[in-house]
């Protein structure tokens, strides 16, 4: 069934899109990451002009953010502070992000900006997590293995102290608040939530357990991308509702379904699936930078590029 | 009936000049719904005479459809360091976003290059890109790359012999707009030819327009973003709410 999609102004397949989603709700809830970094290229892919697959997909993960940060708040696996904490930074990191994307743009390059932004992020944050987690399911496999004791870094030595009861942390706010702010900035110039860094970022910089990361990552997510979708819908115009309405009918169902697989596997597996598939996002990237591609030449829109 | 009818009525209206078009059209509006996935337009028109046919080459027609023009830059990549960037921008003042001219034999046939120019009959020409750009030495393959890339989209046509005319006096083509079309007036254009010379142009537009909710929640993005955005994201918590509480119903 084809539908016109009246900002993107092309006509797609309305069961293509919903597949999409559906497998992006399922990523979502599974890993707790936003999933832009995959729906923003599929829609690339399926035609829908790049300006309006970013704005669109923010909206979208909005939808299966909230769907599945429901299912963790169920489980107490949200720590509302920590979340709160990593907000403000990251709403600061957005802003900060969208007025240094004007600038790339005026300079011309902001699209190989971008990929490289993609390819450097998630090859260093998929490699590291994949080497990580395959440690750590070596080291279960081996009971008598000692196991890595908790370290005192600089989170525990910066002033500004916080308790954080769900996660069982007392740090100082610095460095949650960077995580925040660095995450925000490059989720502005990258068009995605930002989980698939903020993930990473929250169990190996500030400990906290892997439960609790999940449910936070996408409290966060949720305030982020739907302040960026605003930023989007009124600087730019480029939310296309009907196709954020498809994808997200697909998301939601799919958002369930993955926080369902998540809770019956272990943390060290799930760890190792997201990697494998930062991973492969990752290398796709890198080809389109590195193999001649069949068409040198590209047009951009004034109005919309 | 009632077409022929018109077409005959103006037929007599038409002041008198040596040969002159006459049009009709299938549409002369073309609406896009939420299910819009193309739609094809029928040209069609007569000449009109005061006189015997003239002596000459015989009689040619060229029908173009032009969309609304916009600004566009063309990119090029090159490779720097291993990988692909886009090195150099050149861009064009204004591009058709939909072309389609359909002659009636080989273009260059029906229309001598002068005329072409003087009339801006082929594609090359509707793509207007003035002055040099700096460090571009070659800007006409940015233009022949901007034709091949839409050509491929089917939003540049170049249909040859697409043109039925029969007896010197009736023509008709269809012209079939793909379906990631923009809103606008869609100029259409005939052009009566002789020798490569032009005799008669005739001029019309066809409006294409979203409809309905496409046309509502278009307006409400251009006209109010903020409550647009929010209505947005709306939609989103309550799809999210929703299809969390109704997973949890039917667990339970």
């Amino acid at each position: 069934m084809q539908i016109y999609l009246p900002i993107a102004e092309v006509s797609v397949n309305a069961f293509l899109l919903l597949g999409i989603g559906g497998i992006v709700g399922i990523l979502s809830g599974l890993f707790g990451v936003g999933g832009g970094f995959l729906i923003t290229p599929l829609l690339f892919f399926v035609g829908i002009p790049p300006a309006v697959a970013v704005a669109t997909s923010a909206n979208q993960i909005v939808a299966s953010s909230v769907s599945a940060v429901i299912a963790h708040f169920q489980r107490r696996n949200v720590d509302l502070r920590m979340g709160t904490v990593l907000l403000v930074g990251g709403l600061i990191g957005s802003t900060l992000g969208v007025w240094l994307f004007s600038i790339l743009r005026s300079m011309g390059q902001v699209d190989l900006f971008v990929s490289l932004c993609y390819v450097v992020f998630l090859g260093s944050v998929g490699g590291l997590m994949f080497v990580e987690s395959l440690n750590a399911l070596r080291r279960s496999r081996r009971p008598g293995a000692p196991l890595q004791r908790r370290k005192h870094g600089l989170a525990h030595t910066l002033p500004f102290k916080m308790k954080f009861r769900i996660s069982g942390l007392y740090i100082s706010v610095i460095p949650p608040l960077l995580v925040g702010l660095v995450v925000g900035i490059l989720s502005a110039v990258m068009g995605v939530g930002g989980g698939f860094i903020m993930v990473p970022a929250m169990i190996y910089l500030l400990h906290m357990p892997t439960k609790v990361v999940i449910g936070t990552s996408l409290f966060q997510i949720i305030f982020v991308t739907a302040y960026t979708t605003l930023l989007h819908a009124t600087t730019n115009k480029t939310v296309d509702m009907p196709l954020a309405v498809i994808l997200l009918l697909g998301g939601v169902i799919g958002a369930q379904f993955g926080t369902r697989i998540g809770a019956r596997m272990k943390a060290e597996q799930l760890r190792i699936l997201l990697a494998l598939l930062v991973l492969a996002v990752c290398g796709k990237l890198a080809l389109d930078l590195l193999i001649q591609p069949a068409e040198v030449y590209s047009i951009a829109r004034e109005g919309t590029a | 009936m009632i077409r022929l009818a018109l077409l005959w009525l103006a037929l007599v209206a038409t002041p008198a000049r040596a040969e002159e078009v006459v049009l009709g059209l299938s549409q002369d509006e073309v609406s896009i719904t939420a299910t819009f996935d193309g739609s094809e337009i029928l040209i069609f028109g007569a000449v009109k005479r005061d006189a015997p046919i003239p002596a000459g080459g015989p009689l040619s027609v060229i029908v173009t459809v032009q969309g609304p023009r916009e600004p566009v830059v063309v990119r090029r990549k090159d490779r720097v360091a291993g990988i692909w960037v886009n090195t150099d921008a050149m861009p064009m003042d204004l591009a058709p976003s939909f072309y389609a001219v359909a002659t009636t034999g080989p273009f260059f046939d029906v229309i001598s290059h002068t005329e072409d120019l003087r009339h801006q009959v082929s594609i090359e020409h509707a793509i207007r890109a003035v002055g040099d750009r700096e460090g571009i030495t070659d800007p006409e393959r940015f233009r022949t790359a901007l034709i091949r890339i839409r050509t491929g989209q089917n939003l540049y046509q170049q249909l040859e012999g697409a043109v039925e005319f029969s007896e010197s006096t009736l023509f008709n083509t269809s012209i079939s707009l793909p379906a990631n079309l923009t809103e606008g007036a869609y100029a259409t254009r005939i052009f009566l030819t002789r020798d490569g010379a032009v005799v008669d142009t005739y001029e019309g537009v066809i409006q294409v327009q979203k409809v309905g909710l496409e046309r509502f929640l278009f307006n409400l993005a251009q006209q109010q973003p903020l409550a647009y955005g929010l209505l947005s994201l709306f939609i989103a918590i309550t799809a999210g709410w929703g299809a969390s509480a109704a997973f949890r119903a039917l667990k339970s």
